[in-house]
């Protein structure tokens, strides 16, 4: 059955991946070096595949539903701020590599856990593309693990900036495992397991996990940073100025 | 002024040079050593030279070459190893390693009447 709860996990899953996927876009050519730049940049297409294959068959539902004619293109290029669903985690700034790479482990660690999960639920639409997208995820958190570890572990310089992207971005790990109406599985009871790998990664890259710290939430529900609204006018403003060009 | 010009052939690259003290930060400044890159396209074919890479290790070397080699489908298996442990053959010495061979047509097996039974050679 067709419901709103769905879309609007459908929805989140696909702002999620887009947003992401264009903030690490920004580093297309200006990676560390060539090799990065490339892995990086491979991500970042994984990411945006996830995110049109949950935008299609979003439309599909909202269509149906509704009967609208929205399409992957409608949904990412046509609708503003409030009514965004991704993390805020997917929105902040990039930072530099250390922020960077610890937000695509923190965000790939989670994904990992929740498309587990996912690959087993009711809606075959949404399985499948859990089954396929983990074979990326996985790849996702292998290479943005070692990059903890190989920064973590590394100079004085390296291990400086891995603190100091943890402090700016632990506050925004709290929203993986907010419960609400709309989730799809249990999320809150991921939350142990998604901790205990990023502890066996710390632990080798010698860095600790925050205690006590106040977390951000909202993205889910439409509430977010001052960042995105930059995103998207970027994002959209080819199509905003020319409407439905094609090239 | 003299100049002291030392001409490395591929991959005999010593030690030494590899952390160079020019002010351009780059990789070989970074202390990232140049790979190569073999690459098995399909079972039962070899590892083809594919190309070369900067890594930091090992595990960052073949993950990189699967970002920069295997993104079109060009491979199930991967090789890698330091450039520096390569040695390669002196273009001096072409004349002498090569050239002795050309007029040694009968090394070729040629000259030999085959069974019509002998299939695929």
């Amino acid at each position: 059955m067709i419901n709103q709860k769905i879309i609007n996990a459908t929805l989140h899953l696909a702002d999620t991946t887009l947003i992401l996927a264009q903030k690490n876009s920004e580093w297309c050519a200006h990676g560390p070096i060539l090799e990065q730049d490339i892995a990086i940049t491979n991500i970042t297409l994984d990411l945006i595949g996830q995110s049109r294959m949950f935008y299609q068959y979003a439309a599909e539902l909202i269509n149906e539903l509704e009967n609208k004619t929205e399409t992957e293109d409608t949904l990412s290029y046509l609708r503003s701020e409030r009514e965004f669903k991704n993390f805020l985690i997917a929105e902040l700034p990039n930072g530099d590599w250390a922020q960077t790479i610890l937000r695509q482990f923190f965000f790939s660690s989670f994904q990992q856990l929740l498309f587990e999960k996912l690959q087993h639920i009711e809606d075959k639409q949404i399985s499948a593309i859990a089954v396929k997208s983990l074979k990326e995820i996985n790849y996702h958190v292998k290479w943005s693990s070692e990059w903890v570890i190989r920064l973590g572990d590394g100079t004085s310089e390296s291990h400086s900036r891995m603190v100091k992207a943890i402090e700016i971005l632990w506050p925004y790990t709290g929203e993986f495992f907010n419960a609400e109406e709309n989730d799809l599985t249990e999320v809150e009871k991921i939350k142990s397991n998604w901790i205990q790998k990023i502890e066996a990664v710390f632990i080798e890259a010698n860095l600790l996990i925050p205690q006590n710290i106040f977390m951000q939430l909202g993205g889910k529900q439409g509430f977010h940073t001052e960042h995105l609204g930059y995103i998207l006018t970027e994002m959209q403003s080819l199509q905003r100025a020319y409407p439905w060009l094609e090239w | 002024m003299n100049i002291k010009i030392t001409k490395y052939y591929y991959g005999d690259i010593p030690e030494e040079t590899t952390s160079a003290q020019s002010s351009k930060p780059n990789t070989v400044e970074l202390g990232w050593p140049l790979w190569e890159v073999f690459i098995r396209s399909k079972q039962g074919l070899d590892h083809k030279h594919a190309g070369s890479l900067h890594a930091a290790d090992a595990a960052m070397a073949i993950e990189n070459a699967r970002d920069v080699y295997t993104r079109r489908q060009e491979g199930i298996s991967i090789w890698v190893i330091e450039s520096k442990h390569i040695h390669a053959s002196n273009p001096a010495d072409a004349t002498m390693f090569y050239e002795p061979s050309e007029d040694k047509i009968y090394r070729h097996p040629t000259f030999y009447d085959l069974p019509d039974e002998i299939k695929h050679m």
